[in-house]
């Protein structure tokens, strides 16, 4: 079974993002750029179900700027077989990416799309759900569980009251949560391995898709700045300040 | 599509209707005059019954289907396609629930979707959190329907009563044609008597610095309990172990904004902010006095939580 895994480039999740002054956006000129860590998470699935003898292949996507292929080589050296790059400095929005993977998809074949249930930085939370509705296939969302077999994707995931789980019939669309496994970190020969794997690099054009933005950003602010607290010295001063400072109990 | 009418995808579990769906209507009125609810389930009668008395609702359409009994995504999906042009503006709170079908629903209308959103500037324009709350985007939609997830904390909810709409029914014939590719297996809900953690007007969380879920049930539920506060927890405690899951408040967890936040040997990582930050007051009990959270917290105590906290609570009991 052949797997398509999607990755996002994204600023590092350790780094605070200062908004522009102008407004226009958040300022990630010289910011450390990583993986999406729950494309991560995603990949390390991936990797393992190869390891188990399910997938025989798996192919990691990514879309965006040409610096996107680090962020590829980084999956490759997980375990990934071969890349694609959608190459394109547009600004691609979830619609946009789900219709790309869509493409993809179908050309490759695949019977398994695994990718982050969101980004870390515009936190969306779409694009594996648009993907499933553009292949008219079932999805599992939040996934903290996945076992294939026979034909099937038996997924737990993690939902507002607990746990919950469903069974899909392949091909599907799963997403990650945080606990469906932890990644392995990558060695160093596997990241010269990594080197050697193919990785092409395609136009949207050449998928034949639209990927026109749907929302313009008006602009980018600072949320409003929490007024700074007082330090209280011991359960007493602190009680007293509850009760009749902010009379919350 | 000229008028501009909003239709909330009602948040239940076919018994009761849950309180997130006033906000999300809330937000609604302020996209249209007019607002519908979607009760898509299976023996929702009461659900209706609560929804039709929402104030500002005009129709409750209710699909009663084995279909629709687990909110599975693509059965729901297709039941809000089978109406979803006779809106301008479909809504969902930011649920699991919400944020599972709605992307499947506007991808299938090729139309975008706004996640998030927490205020509403015009019928095509809103304002959403990015970077785990850090920036706020103004976005403007071009799409003739508009689809958004709505985060509750960013909206008083409507009066749950007042209102006395009419409850439409209708066939789930749309959903039954699409329930084949997914099915239900099961569910380990957690069972507790608290208030839900985002509807709860005060809620104690507990952090790595409790070292174990032993230490959680003896230091942070009495405290809990002393306050009738529902229960948090960080990514780190979930991650070791400590608490189910669905504690976890954060960017990728939940968002919660209760009157009271009391933060137990959490030290405040920017996805742990994210979830919280907009509570109305913040308590932080940490040993490290470099801890962000303190940079958050209205009242800060630097001290050891397993003296201080049941001092706390012998304090309120």
């Amino acid at each position: 079974m052949k797997i398509l895994v999607a990755v996002k480039r994204v600023v590092d999740y350790n780094v605070k993002v200062r908004v522009k002054s102008d407004n226009s956006g958040v300022d990630i000129a010289n910011v450390k750029m990583s993986m999406n860590p729950f494309d991560e998470i995603a990949v390390e699935e991936a990797v393992r179900l190869k390891e188990a003898g399910i997938v025989t292949e798996i192919i990691v996507v990514s879309a965006g700027a040409t610096q996107c292929q680090e962020t590829l080589r980084t999956a490759l050296a997980i375990g990934a077989d071969r890349a694609i790059l959608v190459e394109s400095d547009a600004d691609l929005q979830p619609l946009a990416v789900a219709k790309i993977l869509k493409a993809l998809t179908d050309k490759e074949q695949a019977q398994m799309v695994i990718l982050g249930k969101q980004a870390i930085d515009d936190d969306s939370n779409q694009t594996g759900q648009m993907l499933a509705a553009l292949l008219d296939i079932p999805q599992a969302t939040f996934a903290s569980k996945v076992v294939i077999a026979d034909g099937k994707a038996t997924v737990t995931r993690e939902v507002d009251g607990g746990l919950e789980t469903i069974a899909l019939t392949l091909p599907a669309v799963i997403t990650t949560d945080l606990r469906l496994n932890e990644p392995r970190y990558v060695t160093l020969p596997n990241i010269m391995k990594a080197k050697k794997k193919t990785l092409e690099i395609v136009k949207p054009d050449e998928l034949g898709v639209d990927i026109a933005p749907r929302l313009k950003t008006i602009k980018v602010e600072e949320p409003p700045k929490r007024s700074a607290g007082v330090m209280v010295a011991d359960i007493a001063a602190l009680v007293e300040k509850l009760k009749n400072e902010a009379k919350v109990i | 599509m000229s008028a501009l009418i909003s239709l909330v995808i009602a948040e239940h579990d076919n018994q009761f209707l849950k309180a997130a769906t006033l906000n999300a209507v809330a937000a609604a009125l302020q996209c249209s005059p007019e607002v519908d609810i979607l009760v898509a389930g299976n023996g929702t009668d009461a659900v209706a019954q609560a929804a039709s008395q929402i104030t500002g609702v005009r129709k409750v359409i209710q699909v009663e289907s084995l279909a629709l009994a687990n909110q599975l995504a693509e059965p729901l999906a297709a039941q809000i396609l089978s109406i979803a042009k006779n809106y301008s503006h479909i809504l969902a709170p930011a649920t699991a629930n919400g944020k599972n079908v709605l992307p499947r629903v506007a991808a299938t209308l090729d139309v975008a979707q706004l996640s998030d959103v927490t205020k509403v500037v015009s019928a095509d324009t809103f304002e959403r959190p990015i970077y785990a709350g850090n920036a706020i985007a103004t976005v403007q939609s071009g799409d003739s329907i508009k689809v958004i997830t709505v985060r509750t904390t960013g909206f008083d909810p409507v009066a749950a009563t007042g209102g006395s709409a009419a409850i439409e029914k209708q066939s789930g014939d749309a959903a039954v044609s699409n329930a084949s590719s997914s099915s239900f297996v099961g569910r380990e809900l957690t069972k507790s008597d608290r208030p839900e953690l985002t509807a709860a007007k005060i809620i104690v969380s507990g952090g790595r610095g409790l070292g174990s879920g032993e230490k959680y049930q003896e230091v942070v539920v009495p405290l809990a309990d002393a306050l009738g506060a529902a229960l948090g927890a960080s990514r780190a405690a979930v991650d070791a172990g400590y608490v189910p899951n669905d504690y976890q408040v954060g960017q990728t967890g939940k968002i919660v904004a209760p009157q009271l936040y009391v933060a137990v040997g959490i030290s405040g990582a920017i996805q742990h902010l994210a979830g919280m930050k907009d509570s109305k007051v913040i308590v932080a009990i940490n040993k490290d006095p470099e801890a962000p959270i303190f940079s958050v917290a209205d009242y800060g105590l630097v001290a050891d939580l397993f003296t201080a906290v049941p001092e706390l609570t012998k304090a309120l009991s």
